[in-house]
């Protein structure tokens, strides 16, 4: 067995094209991403960031052009693929009925099977201790945007896929967030990072691409 | 606590989801049972007339309160994310859809049964006939639920008050085989005839939708999540 | 080489190119075998020793049956092929052939109600085809409406080729339950050729008229799929250079 963390991620996308309607987002378009590296995703409101995240997770098919793993197609092993990113969209994916604990463990589910302490040392870092018994709709948006990113804490995936993370957090929140992927930068992971903000990160973006409508 | 098993904890998810929000779970049974006692009150109180009629005013009443619990069944999941979520778990979709599909029913199909001999004694049925209209509906509205799920899934992305009618009008043309065997088994029985093959139909059609209804399904999400 | 010839028709451009003179060819021999079919049945054929003459209504409704269960399938098979290999032209085609069918099935309803006037005295018996016919007609407003409810084209056509499949599974199944539900009807006239039980100046007429509904079926296609084909693609550049070089009017495209 290979050791995970030393091996180096790439994650590309060659030549992707998507139309939307009769209208053409964007063309053409390509990308890396190695392990330690970052990508900043900016344009105006309709840009079509939020469409090319949702193309690199994989949950569009791109009209035209392919999206590499370790520089072999996506789509030939979608389960390793799937293992290796985790998306976090504009919508939180948390249930107001359950709780951060339980909205935590389905998600863990859903990935590999995480033990319950650790879910709960993830949801004390993202500064939700005590609240982790209560149902998510007595939660605050931005507390409800930290049991997303909590899910960042306890997911094996190297590639962060986030689409304006910053969000509805608070000045800690923010902080909490920018460490958080600086730490999964350092222990070789990758992001990108979908924002119409500018982020503040100690590192320098590996690159920028910039959407035009 | 959820299960370790992602299909398992899903059904549990939707369960939990379910009983804490008893209205989902009690309004498409009291919609159940009003439209079943609105019809004596159109009809007359006449006991033959109403015991023949019953079957067919019963499974009716069922067909359309399963109809009103379709529209819930993808919508939450849709709006705040969690089917993107399952959608990109490294387990497969049509898999997990199907969880969720066999808690739907666990839900909205089974407390239906349940609820069914209480108003096949408001119709004056016998005991012999409400075992046969049980048995119908417990192979049948798994199969209307299956089905119902499809259409839910296509008209997830259509906004508006034109939605439910919508759906309706996707799904009801769907549902007329089910109806056909299920009333028919019910007169058969009640004329004392035998009723086994009408009862191997209504499996067959079940098998059948579980084959097919989930990837039907799971395809009608991926293309609204789009 | 037909399958060169199918992968150029599947680009628009193409299509629309050469479907021009096509449609036109069609629709004259649709006209032609039309009046004939239509002198043949009226005209020629002799009334019916027990149906007198009410049953030359057979020459409109049974080809209209007839197309409307072919036209479903037509559509869901081009409906299933642009979901599969998401071509755009299927998507098109299947799109533009739902008006056309849901027109056949309420055409063979409308004769079918006033056929069972003089017949059974009632405009509406509910005979296992009629019902199902009309279950038909629901689908394909089904159909129609699901398409005309979502924006997006491409997901329109997506959506509604699931919902397109799922009927095409969904249709002898209905058929046959409806078909139990109640076993009350004239047996199949046209399928036992081989001891017919219409007499041959009927059928020919009969014959002739299923194909002239066949013909008005692709003509009409062809004539909403072009149409469809310039919307689609009007921010292209050959539609742009058909609307400059004044072939086609700004106000369609």
């Amino acid at each position: 067995m290979t050791d995970q963390s030393s091996q180096t991620c790439t994650l590309k996308a060659l030549g992707l094209q998507c139309d939307r309607g009769d209208r053409e987002l964007f063309n053409d378009l390509s990308l890396s991403v190695s392990s330690g590296q970052w990508l900043q995703i900016c344009g105006a409101n309709g840009s079509g960031k939020t469409t090319l995240l949702r193309m690199l997770c994989g949950l569009i098919k791109p009209d035209a052009g392919e999206i590499h793993w370790q520089d072999k197609p996506a789509h030939q092993n979608p389960v390793l693929f799937r293992q290796s990113v985790e998306y976090i969209g504009h919508l939180a994916a948390v249930k107001p009925e359950l709780s951060p604990l339980e909205n935590l463990r389905f998600a863990a589910i859903l990935n590999s099977d995480t033990p319950k302490h650790k879910l709960e040392d993830a949801l004390d870092h993202v500064e939700l201790y005590g609240f982790e018994h209560e149902p998510a709709y007595t939660l605050s948006a931005g507390q409800q945007r930290r049991i997303a990113l909590a899910r960042l804490l306890i997911s094996p995936a190297k590639a962060w896929i986030l689409d304006e993370p910053f969000n509805a957090l608070d000045r800690s929140g923010v902080n909490v967030l920018e460490s958080l992927i600086e730490q999964h930068l350092q222990n070789g992971g990758l992001a990108i990072l979908a924002s119409h903000m500018p982020i503040n990160l100690p590192l320098e973006p590996a690159g920028q691409i910039q959407l035009t409508n | 606590m959820l299960s370790s098993n992602p299909y398992l904890a899903t059904i549990q998810r939707d369960l939990l989801l379910g009983l804490r929000n008893p209205g989902r779970l009690l309004n498409p049974l009291l919609f159940y049972g009003l439209v079943a006692l609105l019809f004596p009150l159109a009809l007359g109180p006449e006991h033959r007339l109403l015991a023949q009629a019953a079957p067919g005013i019963i499974w009716v009443a069922a067909l359309l309160a399963t109809l009103m619990t379709l529209d819930s069944l993808f919508r939450g999941d849709f709006n705040d994310g969690s089917l993107e979520l399952l959608a990109l778990s490294p387990h497969p979709f049509v898999l997990l859809v199907a969880a969720k599909l066999f808690a739907q029913w666990l839900l909205t199909g089974l407390p239906l049964i349940l609820l069914t001999p209480v108003l096949g004694m408001f119709f004056s049925l016998t005991g012999q006939s409400i075992g046969i209209l049980l048995l119908t509906l417990l192979l049948g509205t798994p199969t209307i639920s299956l089905i119902g799920a499809i259409g839910a899934a296509l008209t997830l992305n259509i906004r508006g008050a034109g939605g439910g009618a919508l759906l309706a009008l996707l799904v009801l043309p769907l549902y007329i085989p089910v109806l056909i065997f299920a009333a028919g088994t019910i007169k058969a029985a009640g004329a004392g005839l035998p009723v086994d093959g009408q009862l191997f139909f209504m499996a067959a059609l079940l098998v059948l939708a579980i084959t097919l209804a989930p990837a039907a399904v799971a395809a009608a999400l991926k293309i609204n999540m789009h | 080489m037909i399958w060169d010839f199918f992968y150029k028709l599947a680009s628009p451009r193409y299509f629309y190119a050469i479907t021009g003179k096509w449609a036109v060819w069609l629709g004259w021999l649709c006209l032609i075998l039309m009046v004939a079919g239509l002198y043949g049945g009226l005209i020629l054929a002799p009334p019916d020793y027990q149906q007198g003459e009410s049953y030359r209504i057979i020459f409109i409704h049974v080809p209209s049956a007839w197309m409307s269960l072919f036209v479903y399938v037509f559509m869901a098979f081009n409906a299933a092929i642009g979901l599969i290999w998401r071509i755009k032209l299927s998507e098109i085609i299947a799109r533009s052939s739902a008006p056309a069918g849901a027109a056949f099935t309420f055409l063979a309803l409308v004769t079918g109600a006033l056929w069972g006037k003089p017949m059974w005295g009632t405009y509406w018996v509910w005979d296992a085809r009629l019902t199902s016919e009309l279950i038909l007609l629901f689908l394909y407003l089904g159909f129609i409406a699901l398409q005309s409810a979502i924006e997006d084209p491409r997901q329109a056509a997506r959506a509604s080729a699931v919902l397109a499949i799922a009927g095409l599974v969904n249709i002898p199944i209905i058929h046959y339950s409806v078909v139990w539900w109640n076993t009350l009807h004239q047996g199949p006239t046209i399928t036992k050729f081989d001891n017919p039980s219409i007499h041959t100046s009927m059928l020919i007429p009969l014959l002739i008229m299923a194909v002239a509904f066949k013909l008005y079926f692709f003509t009409n296609l062809l004539m909403r799929a072009r149409c469809e084909v310039l919307l689609r693609e009007k921010d292209s550049r050959w539609v742009q250079e058909l609307v400059i070089e004044g072939r086609i009017s700004e106000k369609t495209a």
